[in-house]
């Protein structure tokens, strides 16, 4: 491999048949920057989605009512249905063992909210102190909603992080008093959530004050939990789907909602949509491989051919150097050391400017769908070994061809 | 130095059977310079072949320096001819993208000698040629008595036992190929073995014994004296 004369005889053979060898090199160059921009891609699909759903909880199920669609026990349709506390405490008590977080939640749009001379208007959720974990949200600075301020329906306030911005700039916000349609608050916390400003407009009311201060009685928009995950992603999902289910046919039972009546409840299952979404980007993640790699085994034919064509035209000088000693492993080794040293050379430079294409792309795409498409090491490490896997595969069929030259064939005067 | 007794040599092509050595005896001791004579198609290449180890005999023994030849894999063979043979081609066989020094040094490569040692060594067989100032040059660059020096150059590179020539001369010119006689002459002088299949009497002459081939059989074998190369250059 270190012989230096090995690699000078590469070199002179290639450059005998430099038309070939480029040609050759384009086509697994190609191949392997085709590969890597596609991986990088998908790489770039899966972080988008990723990123969508680590906004709330993956684990997450949220129910809304809304308006009944089908006659259903003599009751006529386009009946709205109004979720109560007394609901929510009935899931949380049967379904208590499934469910790792909780929260019934009474929101308010557009409510006006000021500080001194700044105002906006804002998503006001009265909500549970485990709202922080199924918004998958962290705290800036202070604390979220506890379970006192539930208790003695404290008017506290936690504020989204552009709420902040917006209204105290870069003065700290713990202890001020904030306006809701003109009611005071003291904020206690600052919060930040994966989904960014969007989620971020929001500010957090314990649900009990929510409820009266804005006259919402025991009435609630939606409820929201987390599943609790085993360790096994399918059973988890298969767990998140059954207690949906029962949620939904529990309600429409209470409710007397037609059992296949789709718009009175609204089960959102995120696990399961994740599912969905996951095998799907695996699917496509797989389509890419496989253009890669077909791209990649067109530029390893050609590698083989140029290879043939090469053992072909020196048919007569291999069979000189056996004549002069050279062992067939000798003959074998130059052979494949050649379709090796094409190949890599080749395969690396698309490895390498596709990374380099990648990297420049990465900040210009502007897409919720579509985030840092990169290839990260251990596939590059893949790659790597793939290419040098497919020059052999390319060198094998010419060297053996090589190594059954007979001399005694190959020197006879024409 | 070469023991042959006996040798069959049959090439079969589909159902046809061509005979083509039938019973060759032959002994060539140490220091020898033979030449091997005959009409086209008397075997002689055939014969040269199986003494270079690049075919094999179908029948008979062949014993070179003390060693029997037998059963080989191309390994082994590969060994052997590297230790044994050197090898000179009447259409010189050198390789077309390496220069004379390079082409020289080819089989000390395949015997694993370091790259210096193998180019001194190379340089010093290219020198004993009277080609040192061409070292560098391409074959396409050299004259084809030049090129069959080179040739012979190679095949002395690994102090072989025995050189074997077929038909050395038979791209060169009368001038040129008893230059190249001249070569061989004084290399045989020094004691080493050769063998030189030729069609041409002049050349013939120029050996120390002379065996002529006919349909497979050895017909005459003659030492005769010597005609000096040199005398004509
Ligand atoms: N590989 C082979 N397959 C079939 N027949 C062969 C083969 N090699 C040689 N022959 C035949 O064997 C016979 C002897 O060939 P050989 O090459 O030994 O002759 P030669 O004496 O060297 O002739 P020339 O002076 O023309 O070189 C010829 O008839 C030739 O056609
Ligand atoms: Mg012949």
């Amino acid at each position: 491999m270190f012989d230096l004369e090995r690699w000078q005889e590469i070199f002179e053979t290639l450059s005998k048949n430099k038309l070939q060898t480029f040609l050759t090199m384009v086509s697994v160059f190609s191949g392997v920057l085709i590969l890597i921009i596609l991986i990088g891609f998908s790489t770039g699909i899966q972080n988008g989605v990723r990123s969508e759903f680590e906004q709330d909880a993956t684990n997450r199920i949220s129910i809304r009512a809304g308006i009944t669609t089908k006659e259903f026990k003599g009751l006529n349709p386009g009946r709205r249905i109004q979720l109560r506390n007394e609901d929510f405490a009935e899931i949380n008590r049967k379904y208590e063992e499934d469910i790792e977080y909780k929260t019934g939640i009474y929101n308010i749009w557009g409510g006006q909210t000021t500080y001194g001379k700044e105002s906006g208007n804002y998503r006001i959720e009265g909500a549970y102190p485990d709202q922080q974990f199924i918004e998958n949200a962290s705290m800036v600075t202070g604390r979220f909603i506890s379970q006192d301020d539930m208790d003695e329906s404290r008017k506290i306030v936690v504020i989204g992080n552009q709420v902040k911005k917006d209204l105290f700039k870069d003065k700290d916000p713990i202890g001020e008093s904030v306006k809701i349609f003109g009611i005071n608050f003291k904020v206690v916390g600052v919060y930040t959530d994966p989904g960014g400003e969007r989620e971020e407009t929001r500010l957090f009311l314990p649900l009990p004050t929510a409820q009266k201060v804005f006259f919402g009685g025991d009435r609630i928009r939606s409820m929201a939990y987390t599943v609790k995950m085993s360790d096994n992603f399918d059973e988890a999902v298969a767990l998140s789907a059954a207690l949906s289910e029962n949620f939904e046919t529990d309600l429409k039972s209470k409710y007397s909602v037609s059992p296949d009546d789709r718009s009175a409840f609204r089960v959102n299952n995120t696990l399961e949509e994740a599912r969905k979404i996951y095998s799907l980007i695996d699917t496509i993640s797989a389509v890419f491989w496989f253009i890669g790699l077909g791209t990649i085994i067109a530029g390893v034919v050609g590698v083989g051919n140029i290879m043939l064509i090469v053992v072909k035209e020196r048919t007569k000088e291999i069979g000189v150097r056996k004549a002069l000693g050279a062992l067939p492993s000798s003959i074998v080794g130059m052979i494949l050391q050649e379709a090796i040293f094409i190949t890599a050379i080749a395969g690396f430079s698309g490895l390498f400017l596709g990374v380099i294409a990648l990297n420049i792309a990465s900040p210009l795409i502007d897409s919720d769908f579509i985030k840092f498409p990169r290839v990260d090491f251990a596939t590059s490490i893949t790659i790597v070994l793939i290419i040098i896997f497919a020059g052999a595969l390319a060198g094998y069929f010419p060297a053996r061809r090589a190594a059954h030259i007979k001399p005694i064939e190959a020197l006879r005067d024409e | 130095m070469i023991k042959i007794e006996d040798l069959h040599k049959s090439y079969v092509m589909g159902s046809n059977s061509l005979h083509v050595l039938k019973g060759i005896d032959f002994n060539v001791k140490e220091g020898e310079l033979v030449s091997i004579m005959g009409s086209s198609g008397s075997g002689k290449s055939t014969l040269l072949n199986i003494l270079g180890m690049l075919d094999e005999a179908d029948e008979g023994s062949y014993v070179l320096d003390g060693v029997p030849i037998k059963n080989l894999n191309e390994k082994v063979a590969a060994q052997y001819r590297n230790k044994f043979l050197g090898f000179i081609f009447q259409s010189f066989n050198l390789i077309n993208y390496k220069n004379a020094v390079d082409n020289v040094a080819m089989p000390l490569y395949y015997q694993g000698i370091k790259r210096k040692e193998r180019m001194d060594k190379a340089m010093h067989y290219l020198e004993k040629v009277g080609l040192a100032q061409w070292a560098t040059h391409l074959p396409s660059e050299l004259s084809g008595g030049q090129k069959q020096r080179v040739a012979i150059a190679r095949a002395l590179a690994s102090d072989p036992k025995v050189l074997l020539a077929d038909e050395p001369t038979g791209a060169l010119d009368t001038k040129t190929s008893y230059e190249v006689m001249e070569l061989i002459q004084g290399i045989n002088d020094e004691g080493k073995t050769i063998l030189v299949v030729t069609h041409e009497p002049d050349i013939a002459e120029m050996t120390k014994r002379i065996v002529n081939l006919k349909d497979g059989r050895i017909i005459d074998d003659t030492v005769v004296k010597q005609v000096i190369a040199k005398s004509y250059v």
